[in-house]
């Protein structure tokens, strides 16, 4: 090979390296751009004639040290959206109020319709008539909260608070918290965890009985967090994926982008109806567990 | 994953089966199956969190 037969070679191995490095600069920046909208942060972009517009939101305001572990309080982004979704759904409450009657029109009849879903099927057939009466507000602010946290995550400027396993295991702890009172208050405080070995098992499978039946008590709600949890950064990691997917590859992928990312926003609203449903129903089953009356 | 899907689709099945024999009990055959897909579509989605998070750090 002589001089002449080397020097393509070359420029054509420098190409491939800038191309590589530009490719890993572009999956790099991609990278950075769905971290940004999937976690939380410290500052929300909202809509205005500029190009970036952002608040930037205080992060030392409740930071205190909690027996040598730094906890920090201060509102982020998936608060305010938290505190979003809580106003939106004060403020439904309180205009459906106008129109109470014996027969509701309007905004009140679309909120009674779902109300008297959670209590007809899945509040009283799980738990019967009493408790499911006595648990239905629970059931019900749950699954509107966890509904308009998940609609929130969809809109331009927002970002999904039940996108962050600390919201949604605050929400399971919640729902453990209820299955517990509401078993304890049937069976009595020490009757509750004479239940978790049955009547009539042998003395030696008692130990064994007490693991699993207190592994079973942990696994439920933490298989609640971490299913809503997941459901939802999912769907959100994909359509940020497939719009990244036109930066990283030539801009030319772009319909096909667009048509799978329009069909993952659909695909994602009615996951997030779903989930809220899951979520409420499987509180309500794992409480009925508990209060089964004895035929 | 794979796992998941293949039970989903059998569980999808076996809803229909009962559906056919059944159709009164159509409604309530509905609300098992979504239920229990969305109890193994957590069990999925688990495993997919674990890759991304091992993939991004």
């Amino acid at each position: 090979m002589g001089p002449c037969a080397r020097l393509p070679k070359r420029k054509e191995r420098q190409k491939v390296v800038e191309n590589a490095a530009e490719a890993a600069n572009k999956g790099e920046q991609v990278k950075n751009m769905i971290l940004h909208h999937i976690t939380n942060g410290w500052d929300i972009s909202f809509p205005s004639s500029e190009l970036v517009s952002r608040v930037y939101l205080n992060k030392e305001l409740w930071k205190f040290h909690l027996g040598g572990l730094e906890v920090n309080m201060s509102i982020s982004r998936h608060v305010v959206m938290m505190m979003i979704a809580a106003g939106l759904l004060i403020l439904l409450g309180l205009l459906a109020r106008r129109r109470l009657a014996l027969v509701p029109q309007g905004l009140a009849n679309v909120l009674e319709a779902f109300v008297l879903f959670i209590r007809d099927d899945i509040a009283v057939p799980n738990m019967g008539k009493k408790t499911g009466l006595g648990f239905t507000p629970y059931l019900c602010s749950t699954f509107f909260f966890i509904l308009a946290c998940n609609l929130l995550g969809l809109i331009p400027y927002g970002s999904a608070a039940t996108g962050n396993v600390s919201v949604t295991a605050g929400l399971a702890f919640m729902s453990f918290l209820a299955i517990q009172f509401a078993g304890m208050r049937k069976m009595g405080f020490f009757g509750y965890f004479k239940h978790l070995v049955p009547a009539g098992v042998p003395w030696w499978m008692a130990p064994i009985m007490i693991a699993v039946e207190l592994m079973g008590i942990c696994a439920k709600p933490f298989a609640l967090c971490v299913r809503l949890f997941a459901n939802m950064v999912a769907g959100h990691v994909v359509i940020l994926s497939l719009i990244g997917l036109v930066f990283v590859m030539s801009i030319w992928v772009f319909p096909l982008s667009l048509a799978f990312g329009v069909f993952m926003y659909f695909l994602e609203l009615f996951v997030g109806f779903l989930q809220a449903y899951i979520f409420t129903m499987l509180t309500a089953v794992f409480i009925g567990l508990l209060v089964a009356e004895s035929h | 994953m794979i796992g998941g899907a293949y039970g989903i689709g059998r569980m999808a099945e076996a809803a229909m089966n009962g559906t056919s024999r059944q159709p009164t009990a159509a409604g309530d055959i509905r609300t098992t199956m979504i239920i229990a897909a969305a109890l193994i579509e957590g069990v999925t989605l688990f495993a997919e969190v674990i890759c991304i998070l091992m993939a991004l750090k």
